[in-house]
């Protein structure tokens, strides 16, 4: 804790830059691994739109590498395909976007908004990363198991996940270590900008992506340790031979299981959407908060409604704690709590649209510059849009039983989370490029990079839709080649996955422009080359240890842009009222 | 900009310095992972055919003599916290030397009763009210673990910091405390929970 005894220039490399307690280099930390699980997770997702595009044809090139225990003569088992699907789910949510939007761009820019020198707790900041990359090595190392990873769904569903291979107990070890390490994470978080602020940074002042994170973090708090504990119950049902999640009478494969019985399996469903629903949150409203920044600065006026967009944030982060059992309305849990969590469930969409609408109406009449990191931002709102109002039918009982657990349900969330969280990311990246290298990206590559991705991102999933309401199941490994009602939307698999390649392709201008531009990009001039307001932009380029030269105050709200009377269009919060 | 602010003095608003601050919130998760344990607990209870009543399988007396155990130790542990307040370096570690000795008295009565259960055939896969009892005292068993490496710490080496820093030391027996006080509170709820109900 007491790290600025130490003069940053003289520690060693491995004190500087691997067990380091620099809140920007934990960042930077978090940010490239994290970025490398996206791109294995979307690489697992590549494989399985094969089997679903080509069903029990050899894959090509890649297939002969698989092995025979996963695709023999490169033709991919129904055990593989589940391996990849679970996988790819935990890898996206757990080791790809959480660590990337809440562990990356909120550890490096949050003490940074608020003007502190580092997080509260630097040390468990180090320890928070490496949990984490711990975690994600027991995941990946599990690919290797007899009987591969875990193919249980990423939902790890009992019975079936109590009597799956042993890649299932690698996945719940490695659950805890990433559980523990956003329970730190969490709490530096949290005691970061509530002990840290600088002076003059009052609540009401807080820029609003600095709030979205705090809820973001009171969520990952209070909503992981259930999680945990139906983590620990199963890791005992496994391998002490417990029954909490095993019924009396469980008959498998035609053999009764030598169990006692007695467990429920709806007890690790409730558990797990206990953390599952606040999870959803903890995926979008960081991303909210970086399209928020994005706006305000390129529409040159302030937001529209911030003090509405604060308390509506507040709101959903409470509300997300009594929404879980949506996702279980088939199971038999009865009407009336059904009915409890239909009608939550509605209230919890009014505040998402609250924020929607401000973030619109605050185009309206501004001077807007279509820079890359807006294109990306602009292009959430539609998205988000759509995957968050075709939720509604799912979080009502009578639709969601023709709807659960069909591609309507994968089209539904990945519009939220992929042209939704990933290109919010996309965009926090292109803008706060320049604060962390020095150096602008190139906005051709950009352009490259954006509008096929817009493109493609709709082709792969607005299909989904079509083929959910038909009523093909999420899971089928042949994409529902035995399935009458399927038929008419098997072409639509095709067109998905050729989409889904394509878009890999076009993924590639990035990691090169990523690259590139650390290396030879266009060097920025000043220190605020958007011309922001937020504080983030007052510190040196890139900041030193300790973030300021001189201790900031703060004087004014977030976005005070083309103040009447002022002489720029934009007025940093640190800057004197005359 | 210089060392980290608030801690060692409180700051005005919050009326917190960081470490405290930190602790309240790790206790609150720590609320929510035993939470979801106990109603775990009323799930699987109220779910069940047969549920065995508590006195019959556990040893009543040693959880209780336990659950005393436990309460004099928060007690002397606030002793310690509050000799250091006084000043009284000998006083502080004179109790929290108890309070280590009382903890660790308890984690010896507890694994002469998880002992007693393996003799008689009783594990955790026997039926579901062994499982969820094994894993709740378990699971606060390593919480008193964790907290007499914590306390042996500022007992032993960690105390040289009340030469250099006494303000700091005390709020991290402070902190020690208010953890030490949370292990003991989830007891207080587990004996009658497990043992009487």
């Amino acid at each position: 804790m007491s790290h600025s005894h130490e003069d940053p220039r003289r520690l060693s490399f491995w004190r500087k830059y691997i067990f380091a307690t620099d809140h920007k280099i934990i960042g930077l930390q978090y940010g490239i691994t994290s970025l490398f699980f996206l791109l294995f997770g979307f690489c697992l997702m590549l494989l399985m739109r094969w089997q679903l595009a080509y069903p029990g044809e050899p894959i090509p090139w890649i297939g002969k590498f698989l092995g025979e225990s996963r695709a023999p003569g490169g033709i991919m088992l129904p055990e593989f395909y589940n391996e990849l699907g679970a996988m790819h789910g935990t890898i996206m949510v757990f080791l790809g976007v959480v660590p990337l939007v809440f562990g990356a761009f909120g550890n490096y820019f949050v003490p940074l908004q608020i003007g502190a020198p580092d997080m509260a707790f630097p040390k468990l900041n180090m320890t928070s990363y490496w949990l984490f990359f711990i975690g994600g090595v027991v995941m990946l190392a599990s690919f290797f198991l007899p009987g591969g990873a875990a193919n249980s769904g990423w939902t790890a569903y009992p019975p079936l996940a109590d009597i799956a291979p042993i890649g299932q107990t690698f996945w719940l070890i490695g659950m805890v270590f990433l559980i523990n390490s956003s329970l730190l994470g969490a709490i530096n978080f949290i005691a970061t900008v509530f002990q840290l602020r600088a002076e003059g940074m009052t609540f009401m002042r807080l820029p609003f992506f600095v709030w979205a994170q705090l809820v973001t973090a009171f969520l990952l708090l209070l909503a992981f340790p259930p999680l945990e504990a139906a983590g620990v119950m199963q890791l005992l049902d496994r391998v002490a031979h417990t029954s909490f999640f095993l019924p009396s009478g469980l008959v498998v494969s035609g053999e009764p299981l030598p169990e006692s019985g007695g467990g429920s399996v709806l007890l690790w469903q409730h558990l797990f959407w206990f953390l599952g629903h606040p999870e959803v949150y903890v995926l979008i409203l960081p991303a909210m908060g970086i399209v928020a920044e994005i706006i305000a600065n390129n529409i040159r006026k302030p937001l529209w409604g911030y003090k509405s967009m604060v308390y509506s944030v507040i709101f959903l982060g409470f509300m997300s704690f009594i929404v879980w059992a949506h996702h279980m309305y088939l199971t038999g849990m009865g009407t009336a709590i059904s009915a409890f969590f239909q009608t939550t469930t509605m209230i919890i969409s009014i505040p998402s649209v609250i924020i929607l609408t401000c973030l619109f109406l605050s185009l309206w009449g501004g001077s807007i510059r279509f820079n890359i990191p807006m294109l990306f931002a602009l292009s959430f709102l539609p998205m988000f849009g759509i995957g968050g109002l075709t939720g509604l039918p799912l979080g009502l009982a009578a639709p969601d039983i023709h709807l659960h657990d069909t591609y309507y349900v994968i089209a539904h969330f990945h519009y939220v989370v992929a042209p939704g969280t990933i290109f919010a990311l996309f965009a926090g990246i292109y803008y706060w490029f320049p604060k962390v290298t020095g150096r602008k990206m190139s906005e051709v590559l950009g352009h490259i990079h954006f509008w096929p991705s817009l493109f493609l991102m709709n082709c792969i999933f607005m299909p989904m839709f079509v083929q959910g309401l038909a009523g093909v199941s999420r899971r089928l490994y042949d994409g529902g080649q035995q399935y009458a009602h399927a038929q008419a939307t098997l072409p639509l698999n095709e067109m998905s996955s050729i989409c889904a390649w394509l878009l890999g392709l076009f993924q590639l201008p990035f990691i090169f422009n990523l690259i590139w531009s650390m290396l030879k990009g266009k060097k920025v001039a000043s220190d605020n080359p958007w011309e922001a307001t937020t504080l983030e932009w007052a510190t040196p380029t890139p900041p030193g240890h300790g973030n300021f030269v001189k201790v900031p105050k703060v004087y004014r709200g977030p976005y005070e842009y083309s103040v009447p009377g002022a002489a720029k269009d934009f007025t940093p919060q640190d800057q004197e009222r005359v | 900009m210089e060392l980290m602010p608030y801690i060692v003095e409180e700051r005005k608003d919050t009326g917190l310095y960081n470490a405290k601050l930190g602790i309240w919130l790790f206790l609150s998760s720590e609320v929510m992972l035993f939470g979801a344990l106990f109603s775990s607990y009323v799930l699987l209870r109220t779910g069940a055919a047969h549920w065995p009543q508590g006195s019959s399988i556990l040893n009543v007396p040693m959880g209780a003599f336990n659950t005393v155990v436990l309460i004099a130790s928060s007690v002397s542990m606030v002793f310690a916290w509050a000799a250091l307040k006084e000043n009284k370096f000998g006083k502080f570690k004179f109790n929290l030397g108890i309070t280590i000795l009382l903890a660790l008295t308890f984690l010896v009565v507890k694994s002469f009763e998880y002992g007693a259960k393996f003799e008689h055939h009783m594990y955790p896969k026997t039926n579901t009210f062994l499982a969820i009892y094994f894993t709740l005292t378990a699971l606060h068993a390593l919480h008193v673990i964790g907290g007499i490496i914590v306390n042996s710490y500022f007992w032993g080496p960690g105390s040289k910091m009340w030469q250099t820093d006494p303000q700091r030391f005390t709020n991290r027996i402070e902190i020690a405390g208010i953890y030490w006080h949370f292990v003991d509170l989830v007891w207080i709820f587990l004996f009658p929970v497990l043992y009487l109900l």
